[in-house]
C-alpha cells in the first residue's frame, strides 16, 4: 500500500524526528510511505483566526499535492480535523455565498482519505500491536481536535498498551484542553498559560516521565510549560513511541 | 448597581486581573468541576439522549423558520387568554414599556423572578430611574443586587462567590433593602438561606407587582413555563396583581409535546437534575386567582438581526441551560465577568458579539476568547456549533462583510488592529502556496538556530513569557526527505 505522508508544516519545520518516526513505523509495518515535496500547510491557522479567503488557496494547494494518493497519513489531530471536518464546510460556505461547487469539488476527493496516524493504524492497517517497545512510565493526552473533531476514541490508547516495556498511567483531566489553541495562545496568553499549568501539574501528579499526545502543536504548549516549570517530564509524539524499538529505542 | 458593560475592555485584559485572582480561580474551579461531573452522570442515566438532542435542534430550528407565524399565534393565544401584548423593537422599548405599565398600578416596588431578559436590557437600572426599585427574589440574583454586583454565570450568577463573602454581604447590605440578617449570622448554608427566606418573605407578601421572564412560550395556548429551584419565582408569578414578563422572541415552542423534549433536557444539562423542582406555567389571567392583569413584552433586541445570518442563527436555540459554561475551560478561569455580558462563557461569546455586533473593543474581542476546544458543542442540548458560529464570527472582525444590523444589510469594515496580523497571515499564506519560499525559510531557521533568543519580540513575547520555546532543529524534515529518500540512502 503506497501512502503520502501530511507530515504539517509544524511538524516540518520543528519536529522533524516525528516524520522520521513515522516513516519508520509505517515501513516497518509494510507501507510505502512517499512525501510530496509541495506540501505545506492545511491553512488551519488562517481558517480558525477568522481569515477564510487566505485559507482556501491553501486548501486548493493541499488538494492539489494529495488529490492522486490512495491515503493521506498525517501525525496530526488538528490537521487531521481541519481536513476532514472544515474542508467540507469550505465548500459549503463558497456554495452558499453564490462561487458555485467549484470549491467543493476540489476539496471534496481529499477528504475521505485523510486519516490521522493511529486511525489509520488500527482501522486501515488493522493492527493494534506495532511491536514497539518503550520501557518508560507514560500518560496520555487526548488532543481536542483528535478526540472531538476526529473521535479517536480509544485508538491512541490501545497502541500504546501495546507497546512492551511501556506503563500506562492515566492523565486526570484528560479531556480538558491544554490551552494552546494555535493563535489563542498568543490572543488570550494569561488564560492559555493557567490553561497549560493546570495541564502539566495534573501530568505531575501521575508520576509518569513521559507525556504523551498525537499532536505536536499541544506538546510545544505543553512541553515549554513543562521546561518552564521544571518539572523533569517530557512531552513526547506518539509517532516516536511506536516507532521505538529494543534495537532502536527512542530516547 | 452593576455598571454598565459596553465599554469594557477587550477579553484578554479583563480576563489577565480573573486568572490572577486565586479565590475566584478556586470557587470557579470547585463549582464548575462538581456540577460538570453531575451533569455528564445525569445525562448517562438517559437512554436516548443523543435524539433528544436532535429533536430540541430541530424543534427550536423549525420555530425560528417560522418565527413571524408563531410570534403571531402567541399574540392571538395570549390576548385570548386575557393577557396583553406589548412589541418592543429594542431595550429601549422594552423599558419603557415596562416602566409605564409599573406607574399605571401606581406602585413603586416590584418583585422579580431572575430573568436573562430583564438582565440583558438594563430594566432594573431604568426602573431605578424612574424611582421604582426592583427586588431581586432569586437566592443567587439577591446575592449579586446586594453585593452591588454583576452576575457572573447563567444560572448561578453568584458563582464567584464563596459561603463567607455572601455572609459578609447579608450581613452588610440585607438592612438598606428590607429586613436586615439575624444577629451573629454565619455562614453555614441553612443560616443563610434561612436569612435570605425571612428578608424576602417580606418582599413577596408586600408586592403588587411582579417581573418575570420566561424559559419558554407555548404557541398553542400561549402559555409561558419559567423553571427555577426554589419556589421564589413561583411566588412572585401568583401573589402579585399585575405581572408583566419580558420574553425574547426565540423563546416559543409550537406546542406542549414540544415543550416535553426540553423539560427533559434543560435541568439535566443545567443544574443535572433528573426534573426541574419548580415548574410554573401561566396563561392570560383568572378570575379571583393569580394576578388579574397579566402584560407579556416581547422583546427582539438583535433577534431579529441574528435570525437573519446563516451561521449565526442557530444561538438563537440556546435554552440558557449554561452547561457550555461548566465546562469550558476559559470560562472556568476568566470567570464570568471577563465576557462583558450578562452572557457569559461559549454561548455569551457568540450571542453578544451577535445581538450588539462587534463594534465594541469587546465585542470584537470575544469570539476569541475561546481555544476551540469543542467541549462547549459536545455538552450543548440543542446542538449549537459554538466553535463554529466562532470562527465565523472571527471572519466578521477581520475581515468585515455583510451584517444585518436593525433590519438593513450593511457591510461591515474589517475592525481596526489586526493590521499587521492580516499582513502576517497573508504573507504566510503566500509562503505556503509557494512550497519553495518555505523551504528557503525553514533553512534560514534552522541555520541561524544558534543566534535565536529564549524570549520573543512584539506578539511573540505573550508565549515566551510563560513558555519555553521548542529548539530548531538542525534540518527540517523535507531536507532530511531529500537527502535520505525518507531513509533509503541511510538515516544520518
Amino acid at each position: 500500500m503506497r501512502v503520502a505522508l501530511f507530515l504539517t508544516c509544524v511538524n516540518d519545520t520543528l519536529y522533524p524526528d516525528t516524520g522520521r518516526a513515522v516513516v519508520k513505523l509505517l515501513t516497518r509495518l509494510g507501507v510505502d510511505v512517499d512525501f510530496p515535496m509541495a506540501q505545506t500547510c492545511c491553512g488551519q491557522a488562517h481558517y480558525n483566526t477568522g481569515y477564510r479567503h487566505e485559507a482556501e488557496p491553501l486548501a486548493r494547494h493541499f488538494s492539489d499535492v494529495f488529490g492522486e494518493y490512495e491515503a493521506i497519513v498525517t501525525p496530526s489531530g488538528s490537521c487531521g480535523a481541519m481536513v476532514r471536518e472544515l474542508y467540507p464546510r469550505m465548500g459549503e460556505r463558497a456554495r452558499a455565498e453564490g462561487r458555485g461547487d467549484t470549491l467543493a469539488a476540489t476539496l471534496a476527493p481529499v477528504v475521505p482519505k485523510t486519516y490521522e496516524l493511529t486511525e489509520f493504524l488500527v482501522d486501515v492497517l488493522g493492527v493494534t500491536d506495532v511491536g514497539a517497545y518503550y520501557p518508560h512510565t507514560v500518560t496520555y493526552h487526548p488532543t481536542c481536535h483528535g478526540l472531538r473533531g476526529l473521535g479517536l476514541g480509544e485508538r491512541p490508547r490501545r497502541l500504546l498498551q501495546a507497546v512492551r516495556g511501556l506503563e500506562l498511567v492515566e492523565l486526570p483531566g484528560a479531556d480538558e484542553c491544554c490551552g494552546f489553541g494555535g493563535t489563542f495562545a498568543l490572543k488570550n496568553s494569561d488564560v492559555s498559560a493557567a490553561m497549560g499549568a493546570d495541564k502539566v501539574r495534573n501530568a505531575e501528579s501521575t508520576g509518569a516521565e513521559v507525556l504523551c499526545a498525537a499532536d505536536n502543536s499541544c506538546l510545544m504548549h505543553i512541553g515549554g510549560t513543562m521546561a518552564r516549570l521544571r518539572t523533569g517530564m517530557r512531552p513526547v509524539h506518539i509517532a516516536e513511541i511506536l516507532a521505538s524499538t529494543e534495537e532502536e529505542p527512542a530516547p | 448597581m452593576s455598571g454598565t458593560y459596553l465599554g469594557m475592555p477587550a477579553f484578554p485584559e479583563a480576563a489577565r486581573e480573573a486568572v490572577a485572582d486565586t479565590t475566584l480561580r478556586g470557587n470557579l474551579r470547585h463549582a464548575t468541576h462538581t456540577i460538570r461531573a453531575k451533569r455528564a452522570k445525569a445525562v448517562t442515566e438517559v437512554s436516548d439522549w443523543a435524539e433528544l438532542r436532535e429533536a430540541g435542534k430541530r424543534i427550536k430550528d423549525h420555530t425560528l423558520r417560522h418565527l413571524d407565524r408563531y410570534l403571531v399565534q402567541v399574540e392571538e393565544t395570549v390576548t385570548a387568554a386575557g393577557g396583553i401584548v406589548h412589541w418592543a423593537a429594542d431595550a429601549g422599548e422594552a423599558n419603557e414599556i415596562v416602566t409605564r405599565l409599573v406607574k399605571m398600578t401606581g406602585e413603586t416596588e416590584v418583585v422579580k423572578v431572575k430573568s436573562m431578559a430583564t438582565q440583558e436590557i438594563g430594566l432594573n437600572e431604568a426602573l431605578e430611574a424612574e424611582g421604582i426599585h426592583a427586588y431581586e427574589t432569586d437566592l443567587a440574583e439577591l446575592i449579586v443586587q446586594l453585593g452591588k454586583d454583576r452576575p457572573s454565570h447563567i444560572l448561578v450568577p453568584a458563582i464567584h462567590r464563596n459561603r463567607g463573602e455572601i455572609r459578609d454581604i447579608f450581613a452588610r447590605e440585607m438592612s438598606e433593602w428590607g429586613r436586615p440578617a439575624p444577629e451573629g449570622l454565619t455562614d453555614t448554608p441553612a443560616e443563610l438561606a434561612e436569612a435570605a427566606r425571612l428578608h424576602l418573605r417580606e418582599k413577596f407578601l408586600r408586592a403588587k407587582v411582579g417581573i418575570s421572564g420566561a424559559n419558554f412560550m407555548v404557541a398553542e395556548t400561549g402559555t409561558l413555563v419559567v423553571v427555577e429551584s426554589e419556589g421564589n419565582g413561583r411566588m412572585c408569578l401568583t401573589l402579585p396583581d399585575t405581572l408583566i414578563s419580558v420574553v425574547g422572541i426565540e423563546k416559543i415552542v409550537p406546542t406542549w409535546q414540544d415543550l416535553e423534549v426540553f423539560l427533559q433536557t434543560l435541568p439535566r444539562s443545567s443544574t443535572a437534575e433528573r426534573m426541574n423542582p419548580y415548574t410554573s406555567t401561566w396563561t392570560g389571567t383568572t378570575d379571583e386567582d393569580g394576578p388579574q392583569n397579566f402584560h407579556l413584552v416581547l422583546l427582539d433586541n438583535g433577534r431579529t438581526d441574528t435570525l437573519a445570518d446563516e451561521v449565526g442563527r442557530q444561538a438563537l436555540r440556546c435554552i440558557r441551560c449554561s452547561a457550555c459554561l461548566n465546562v469550558c475551560p476559559v470560562y472556568e478561569r476568566a470567570g464570568g465577568h471577563a465576557y462583558g455580558s450578562v452572557y457569559p462563557g461559549p454561548i455569551g461569546a457568540i450571542l453578544s458579539p451577535q445581538l450588539r455586533g462587534t463594534g465594541s473593543e469587546i465585542d470584537a474581542s470575544l469570539p476569541y476568547a475561546s481555544s476551540l476546544c469543542g467541549a462547549c458543542y459536545d455538552v450543548c442540548p440543542v446542538a449549537i456549533d459554538i466553535p463554529e458560529v466562532l470562527v465565523h464570527l472571527r471572519e466578521r472582525v477581520v475581515q468585515g462583510g455583510e451584517v444585518t444590523r436593525e433590519g438593513n444589510k450593511v457591510v461591515l469594515r474589517p475592525a481596526k488592529g489586526h493590521a499587521a496580523e492580516r499582513a502576517a497571515m497573508r504573507a504566510a499564506r503566500w509562503a505556503f502556496t509557494h512550497p519553495g519560499a518555505l523551504r528557503t525559510g525553514q533553512r534560514a531557521a534552522s541555520r541561524s538556530r544558534r543566534f535565536h533568543p529564549r524570549t520573543l519580540p512584539g506578539p511573540g513575547r505573550a508565549w515566551s513569557e510563560t513558555r519555553d520555546l521548542p529548539p530548531v532543529p538542525t534540518e527540517p524534515f523535507r531536507d532530511w526527505w531529500q537527502r535520505t529518500r525518507g531513509g533509503k540512502d541511510g538515516d544520518r
